[in-house]
């Protein structure tokens, strides 16, 4: 009886036990759930807090290259604008280019003789090709008559171009003054009016002008003068007076020389003949 | 190397458009002084391109184009007309006669080189 009331207490004793195990376990189970739970969330939150550092980092990245990006098309679009610039200015020197080989020809020429026709016929040249004169006449001063006179003209008869005394109407007036003479209509005349030029280039040595180039009419299809246009006329004003004087003056000297050979073969020639006598 | 047969009896004229034609590379300039002399350089040298003049001696631009056009060896050179004569039925009169070009003076040499290298550019191919 004893044996079996000590064996009950033992059954209870272990019972009681085996609850408060049953009690501890499933605390331990509800702690465990507790903190997976925990996990999850700090887990959840890890990762939020990793993609917002991420983001931060792209978004970052985004300004930095879209700022690069700004700056790239600002750099483009100077480089374009400088192209634009190069490229005007490589137009602008080619042309410069053009006109300067014009006035390089154009002097070459005028300086390549001294044969006062030639000299004459390169002035014509230069006049109808580079210009683009269709009626015209070059006229020197006669300094003992004080009048500018026709030498050549090209498009008209040279007997149609009179004779202009210094100072009279705008060929006078070019040669006495020495400043060139534009018409402001320089198309649309018709008949020729030979004390009315639309241009007059006075000839000049420093400031002494030796005569002008009277120019009545241009090419059909010349409608205006550009700038290597001015740039011929003032190297025709200068250059074209050079040559023509340097030409004249050549011819002439030649002329005498050609006179006083002849005198002096004259003189050694006589004293033979005078022996013979 | 394109040979370029300069016709022309204004030597000013001739220096302006040789001078010009020299900038193009390799370019190469023959020049003549009139029509006959034109078809004596064109017998004795191969030519790529003529530039010529209307108004000259001895033989004009228009019948150089002509006897040009006309000869089985030289008709397909191209030729530019380089002349006072701005005129339209000038133009068109040169052009019937077989001129590739038309160019009144005074020249702009930028329109000259841009005809020329064209003309170069269209035989080389």
């Amino acid at each position: 009886m004893e044996k079996d009331r000590s064996f009950l207490n033992k059954a209870d004793e272990f019972i009681q036990m085996f609850k408060k195990g049953e009690e501890f376990t499933k605390e331990l189970l509800k702690e465990n759930e507790k903190l997976r739970f925990k996990i999850v969330e700090l887990g959840g939150s890890l990762e939020k807090s990793v993609d917002s550092a991420r983001t931060k980092l792209y978004e970052d990245r985004i300004k930095l290259l879209e700022d690069e990006l700004g700056s790239l098309k600002e750099k483009f679009r100077k480089v374009e604008e400088e192209n634009k610039d190069f490229a005007t200015k490589y137009l602008e020197v080619e042309e410069e280019n053009n006109n300067l080989a014009n006035l390089y020809v154009a002097s070459y020429q005028l300086h390549s003789t001294l044969d006062f026709p030639e000299v004459l016929r390169i002035v014509l040249e230069i006049v109808i090709n580079l210009i683009g004169a269709e009626k015209f006449a070059i006229m020197l001063i006669d300094d003992k008559t004080n009048e500018l006179v026709p030498v050549t003209a090209e498009g008209i008869d040279i007997t149609a171009v009179p004779k202009v005394v210094i100072g009279s109407g705008t060929i006078g007036g070019v040669a006495r003054e020495g400043e060139s003479y534009f018409a402001e209509n320089l198309t649309g005349v018709s008949e020729h009016k030979p004390f009315e030029p639309i241009v007059c280039i006075p000839l000049k040595l420093k400031e002494h002008v030796i005569g002008v180039i009277a120019i009545y009419k241009l090419l059909t299809q010349k409608s205006g003068f550009t700038n290597v246009d001015y740039e011929l006329f003032n190297l025709l004003a200068g250059h074209a007076a050079t040559a023509i004087f340097s030409s004249r003056l050549y011819t002439q000297s030649e002329r005498k020389l050609t006179t006083i050979q002849s005198f002096l073969d004259l003189l050694k020639e006589k004293p033979k003949k005078w022996e013979n006598r | 190397m394109p040979n370029i047969l300069v016709v022309e009896d204004s030597p000013t004229m001739r220096q302006l458009i040789s001078f010009a034609i020299k900038r193009i590379r390799n370019s190469h300039v023959v020049e003549a002084t009139d029509g006959v002399d034109a078809l004596k350089k064109l017998s004795s040298e191969k030519i790529d391109l003529i530039i010529a003049d209307i108004n000259m001696p001895v033989m004009d631009g228009l019948k150089l184009v002509s006897l040009v056009r006309g000869n089985p060896v030289f008709k397909d050179i191209p030729i530019i007309m380089v002349t006072t004569e701005g005129a339209e039925e000038d133009r068109k009169r040169a052009i019937a006669i077989g001129a590739n070009a038309y160019l009144p003076k005074p020249i702009q040499t930028q329109e000259l080189l841009k005809l020329v290298t064209t003309f170069l550019s269209g035989r080389s191919n």
